[in-house]
């Protein structure tokens, strides 16, 4: 089944140019529906108003980090089967075993580039 | 009695030995200057005990040196003056990395429409270069946590040395202003060279034209 390049995205991040970069490559791939937070906490009152597909997510944030919210989405009856990606800095092993028992769907280690960017997303949602 | 005085009562004793026998003594002589020494000290007093005075005496000095050391680090003044300007650097650092960054990507975005306009393989290779500019700015992110990081790092250095100056508290103080500053450039000019100031501060180009003419 082909992607639903409609479906409403959020991209959660502490840094503004951070929101934008993701946000312009994922409209390059075709993506045309974005919505952003700056931390945990508020993602997660965009997400339990509703209609997201997909949630791009950092991991360092205040006060609520992005591993915390990925296990709330997890958590919630009406948020646990929303596809999950954590684009995050931190990089050691331990980092990503946790964010794989906590149910992330793919994991993009800052720096990254397009077509890293693109490749996890068609994992996650198929392809484009 | 202290190390000093028990010092002084020995060569004292030695004296009085040598000016009534010269440098030859006998063995039990020596023992019975000694003995008496020994006995001019307070209460029962064993090796063991003036091994601990040592000691004692050795860890007094050793805390008094320390504490003279810390005082001339001057801990008030790093935590009131010196930590909290290297903070507000690095805080400029990351908003005009951000500010630059956001200029960047405006920039880029604009790229981005142009080449939406053109077909083609033109099209193509300006949205190529566009996407390498997006994700050179993933710099900014990265340099931003690193920054923090060390933020962090001196504002734990800074509670700590809140915590070593309420411990020595008055005499650090008395100790710093003893203390000489030393100093910090030796050039000339050192006291104009204050670097790039914040932007609240800053003259702009226009003040300085203005200011420049008002030589003329």
């Amino acid at each position: 089944m082909a992607v639903d390049l409609n479906m409403k995205v959020l991209v959660v991040d502490d840094y503004k140019t951070m929101i934008r970069i993701i946000s312009n490559l994922l409209k390059q791939i075709g993506f045309k529906n974005i919505d952003d937070a700056a931390e945990g906490g508020a993602a997660l009152s965009k997400l339990r108003n509703g209609g997201y597909g997909l949630v791009v997510s950092d991991w360092n944030m205040e006060p609520m980090t992005g591993l915390d919210l990925l296990r709330e989405v997890r958590a919630d009856d009406s948020l646990k089967t929303t596809p999950f990606l954590m684009v995050t800095a931190e990089s050691k092993t331990e980092n990503v075993l946790a964010a794989k028992q906590a149910g992330v769907d793919n994991y993009i280690v800052k720096p990254f580039n397009a077509e890293t960017l693109k490749g996890k997303l068609e994992s996650v949602l198929g392809a484009f | 009695m202290t190390e000093l005085s028990i010092d002084d009562s020995f060569n004292q004793r030695a004296e009085e030995l040598r000016a009534a026998r010269g440098d030859s003594v006998a063995i039990s002589e020596v023992a019975e200057v000694v003995k008496s020494l020994m006995q001019t000290m307070d209460g029962d007093l064993s090796s063991l005990d003036i091994k601990l005075y040592r000691e004692i005496n050795q860890l007094a000095s050793y805390v008094q040196n320390a504490k003279q050391e810390i005082a001339e680090i001057q801990p008030e003044n790093l935590r009131n003056e010196q930590i909290p300007m290297a903070t507000d650097e690095l805080d400029a650092i990351v908003k005009s990395t951000e500010d630059a960054t956001g200029n960047i990507l405006d920039a880029a975005e604009e790229l981005e429409a142009v080449s939406g306009e053109l077909k083609g393989k033109q099209s193509e290779r300006i949205m190529d270069v566009v996407t390498k500019i997006y994700e050179a700015c993933n710099f900014q992110d990265i340099t931003g946590q690193r920054i923090t990081k060390v933020v962090n790092t001196l504002k734990h250095i800074e509670e700590e040395l809140d915590k070593l100056t309420k411990v020595f508290g008055d005499e650090i103080k008395n100790s710093a202003e003893k203390a000489a500053r030393k100093p910090k450039d030796d050039r000339a000019d050192s006291h104009l060279l204050n670097g790039p100031q914040h932007s609240e501060q800053a003259a702009s180009q226009e003040e300085i034209d203005a200011l420049l003419a008002s030589f003329d």
